[in-house]
């Protein structure tokens, strides 16, 4: 695709879409959405760019190497975030028991936890629909 | 929102529901199926939101949106008829 208007439009559009992506993610416990939601318009935004530019220059933006990588800090994060719990005594995910200062309801630090561990399942989700994207335009030998 | 007004937009999104499911798998162009599936999950997006789930409404508008544009990039590989 190379039409002129598409990419410029594509380009001014796509960094509010990921801000919105990191938007929902931030606040999954707060407001509707969550890191689930939240991670597939981030990795919506990854997608449109490789649809608008070429799938090589989104290819250099993010490699593949470094969306495996992303994907499996995501899985790491959430266990090392559930670990917490268990290192202060408790159960496996444990928040306010394990003594992790809660905050103040309502506002954005509020759920312990819960803000660290939805960064990781959205960080997660993204790098999995643009893995599941290059891996259907690949094309196979 | 006064209670008939939710009842009709219900009746509304619901017979539109039922006729772009029907369109789904009588439309033989694979793109139009796709676009179609889209709008399906949009409407059904519309009725979480009628029925006080605003969080199912995002992941669907969003997860139906994602589905829509993996299986177009499948369209793109196999060609829009299908072969």
């Amino acid at each position: 695709m190379t039409d002129f208007v598409l990419k410029r439009m594509v380009a001014l559009v796509l960094p509010f879409v990921q801000m919105l992506g990191f938007y929902v993610i931030f606040h999954g416990h707060l407001s509707p959405g969550g890191s689930f939601s939240g991670g597939i318009i981030t990795g919506l935004s990854l997608i449109a760019f490789s649809l608008v530019f070429g799938l090589e220059r989104g290819q250099e933006k993010v490699s593949e190497r470094m969306m495996s990588l992303v994907e499996s800090f995501g899985a790491l994060w959430y266990g090392a975030m559930g670990l917490v719990g268990v290192l202060r005594g408790t159960t496996f995910l444990m928040n306010k028991g394990a003594g992790v200062p809660l905050g103040e309801p309502g506002k954005l630090y509020s759920g312990g936890l819960i803000l660290l561990i939805t960064l990781g399942v959205g960080l997660k989700v993204a790098s999995t629909v643009v893995t599941l994207f290059v891996a259907l335009m690949e094309e196979e030998e | 929102m006064n209670p008939y007004m939710a009842d009709v937009l219900n009746i509304v999104f619901l017979s539109f529901l039922v006729v772009v499911a029907i369109a789904v798998s009588y439309v033989k162009d694979l793109l139009y199926a796709a676009i179609l599936l889209g709008a399906y999950s949009v409407t059904i997006a519309l009725i979480w939101l009628l029925m006080s789930a605003p969080d199912l409404a995002i992941t669907e508008a969003a997860a139906g949106i994602g589905m829509t544009t993996l299986m177009i990039a499948v369209i793109s590989k196999i060609g829009r008829k299908g072969e």
